[in-house]
């Protein structure tokens, strides 16, 4: 494989990576606050289908995006209120929103399957398109990706250099403690779900009007990615960058699955469509190896000089939640 | 509030949530130009038309009625079994496998399907212990653990339709080549309603509605399910507890798979757990995990199921419907409740 082809992947990477780090980065400010939106696979497939159905009715692509924040926005509304305002369990409501929301998107969106609404173009930067592989790479892609890529540098700029920031880890942390430096828990807390779930609601258009263009019900290819970014988010550590890393891993890995099945002929494309998830359930056990007794309990068995360097690494994989993610606020 | 207003108060308020999932599923179906009225009725007719359909709502039924008896024995330990649809899965892989191994030897059929049936619920249990390991000596939470392994499931069982176990000539998406009817769940006569299956659904409803109720067993599961740390001090080995937990379920998705295969398809297909799983979680929330309300709820989900395939050949309308009517039922109905806890807590405390 040739240098050039290498750069055109790797720039390809980062453009399919782009909804997933939007999607992942939303899901990390609503978690930051404590609030899992678990809706994700449905959302994303829901917003997707209608922001493709908006699109193609009305030949704007921007009307498709917003129309997909709406459905975000409208869905983590729903989990806000019985989450927050009635204190049912977040687990419950998104578990049933993630399922319905793909079957309303299937019913919603029969009539329109494989037709042809419009593709969003890229948009190089002038002059830093010129610049040799950081040109290719970083500013030839569409007007998403780099909203994508500055996305997460706004995240973590917010969350951890911010006043307000600062507030929003209280609220997920330790509530009560904010609450008594007088934040606005529930105000906040409703305040971060919409924000994240209406980025997360970006992810769906993205893929249907420009990534993987077109709506073709069931067989989009879309079921799954919903799943993968709370994983990701959970890999990150619910710090922007390490999400942002973790999402530019699975897609540069799915590319490489692509790469893969070109020569590697003999298996099925079903199956390695599927390889992202025993990865997600590795990464996922890698990063909890920390919290788990009987790691420590062989760590203890160590030589000392083999115990520094192994609970060094394990530190730097761990990922902790926030504190009160899940839980209801309670004003005592 | 005496205990005869507040059941009355409570029905008010389940009976508001069923009215805004209907009054949803209207706004949606006036949306794509359907008329509401006549999609409900065809549902109803779709359901209860003819003594095959009621045969067919039947069928539905039992997968549901097992699935979900075992989804209440993991909640009780306060876990999301999610990973139950790859469970089903794995159970049905299984005993296709059993049955091609004995297909031209010379055992009786029946010990046969007796041998494949055991042989899937092992294999359910085992693909529940594989979510359990890694929940309690992982620290992987059970959702996503469960979830990767069902898109595996899926993945083992399209590989073996397309590749070791597919059909003589060409593979396809319709599934393994059936089994000679010797291998057939006997039916009812001119019914594809099998009845060993509905023995064993209804056999295992009964044995998690006792077991759940009327057991230290049970008792100790629930134990774990309400607070990890006070079972633990009054000695339940909570990780023990939360694996066997897993299996149980395991067992009972497994048999789900199981009879899937022997009993409604004779063959593996590669949708084989039509999710179920995922439905049973649903009712499981909606009967909000009170074993003595699962005959009838997964019966009304049943016959919304087939209710629905009419939904496509009468009204060009996509079968999803259903899916979408289940899911709003589910959802208002929890939101509704939460309402009522919250009118009820401000009555309360004025």
């Amino acid at each position: 494989m040739s240098g050039e082809m290498i750069l055109l992947g790797l720039a390809g990477v980062i453009e399919a990576g782009a909804p997933i780090v939007i999607a992942a980065i939303g899901e990390t400010i609503t978690e930051r606050a404590g609030v899992t939106n678990l809706s994700l696979n449905g959302l994303i497939i829901l917003s997707a289908m209608m922001g493709f159905w908006v699109s193609l009715e009305t030949n704007s692509i921007l009307l498709g995006f917003l129309t997909g924040m709406l459905i975000g926005i409208a869905v983590s509304v729903l989990i806000a209120f019985s989450s927050i305002t009635l204190k049912q369990s977040q687990v419950a409501v998104g578990f049933i929103l993630a399922i319905t929301c793909e079957d309303l998107a299937y019913f919603l969106g029969n009539p329109i399957m494989g037709e042809q609404a419009p593709i969003m173009f890229a948009t190089p930067i002038p002059f830093l398109q010129d610049i040799p592989i950081l040109g290719p790479l970083f500013f030839q892609h569409s007007v998403m990706t780099y909203l994508s890529i500055v996305l997460i540098f706004a995240a973590w700029f917010w969350i951890s250099k911010t006043r307000p920031g600062l507030m929003l880890q209280g609220i997920g942390e330790k509530p009560e403690a904010a609450f008594v430096r007088g934040a606005n828990v529930v105000k906040l807390r409703y305040l971060y779900t919409i924000v994240g779930g209406a980025l997360v609601g970006l992810a769906g258009p993205l893929y249907t009007l420009s990534v993987k263009a077109g709506w073709k019900g069931t067989i989009t290819g879309l079921n799954g990615i919903g799943w993968i970014v709370l994983a990701i988010t959970i890999f990150g550590g619910w710090k922007p960058f390490r999400v942002a890393f973790g999402a530019y891993l699975f897609a540069f890995l799915q590319w490489l699955g692509l790469v893969l099945q070109s020569t590697l002929t003999f298996i099925p494309s079903q199956v390695l469509q599927v390889a992202p998830f025993p990865l997600m359930i590795l990464t996922l056990l890698l990063v909890n190896l920390g919290n788990t007794e009987w790691m420590e309990r062989i760590i203890a068995t160590l030589p000392d000089w083999l115990r520094n360097r192994v609970i060094k690494l394990i530190r730097a994989l761990r990922s902790q939640p926030p504190g009160a993610l899940g839980t209801p606020f309670e004003r005592e | 509030m005496d205990q005869a207003r507040a059941r009355r108060f409570s029905v008010l308020f389940q009976i508001g949530g069923i009215v805004l999932a209907f009054v949803f599923v209207s706004v949606i179906l006036l949306l794509v130009g359907a008329n509401p009225l006549t999609t409900f009725k065809l549902l109803v007719e779709g359901a209860v038309g003819s003594a095959s359909r009621i045969s067919n709502v039947l069928v539905v039924w039992m997968p549901l009625l097992l699935v979900t008896s075992g989804l209440l024995v993991t909640f009780s330990t306060g876990l999301w079994n999610i990973g139950i649809e790859g469970q089903i899965t794995l159970g049905a892989i299984l005993t296709t496998g059993v049955i091609r191994l004995f297909l031209d030897a010379s055992f009786p059929p029946v010990l046969v399907i007796i041998l494949s049936i055991i042989a899937g619920m092992v294999g359910g249990a085992l693909w529940a212990a594989l979510a359990g390991l890694l929940k309690t000596y992982g620290g992987v939470n059970e959702i996503f653990g469960g979830l990767g392994l069902n898109y595996i499931a899926t993945a083992l069982n399209i590989g073996l339709i397309f590749g070791a176990w597919s059909r003589e000539g060409i593979a396809s998406m319709s599934g393994t080549d059936p089994f000679p009817k010797e291998f057939w769940f006997p039916t009812f006569e001119s019914f594809n309603l099998s009845w060993p299956s509905l023995v064993l659904s209804i056999l295992g409803l009964i044995v998690i509605f006792f077991l759940l109720q009327g057991t230290h067993f049970g008792l100790r599961l629930k134990a774990v399910g309400k607070g990890m740390r006070s079972a633990f001090r009054l000695g339940i080995p909570t990780k023990k507890y939360m694996m066997l937990s897993f299996m149980v379920c395991g067992l009972f998705a497994g048999l789900t798979g199981a009879l899937q295969v022997v009993a409604v398809y004779h063959r593996l297909i590669p949708s084989i757990s039509s999710g179920y799983g995922y439905l049973g979680l649903m009712i499981a929330m909606l009967i909000n995990f009170r074993a003595i309300w699962i005959a009838p709820i997964a019966l009304f989900f049943a016959a919304l199921n087939i209710g629905g395939i009419q939904l496509p050949i009468v009204q060009k309308l996509d079968s999803s419907l259903t899916g979408v009517l289940q899911g709003s039922l589910v959802l208002f109905i929890l939101i509704m409740q939460g309402v009522k806890q919250r009118v009820l807590g401000k009555a309360e405390g004025e």
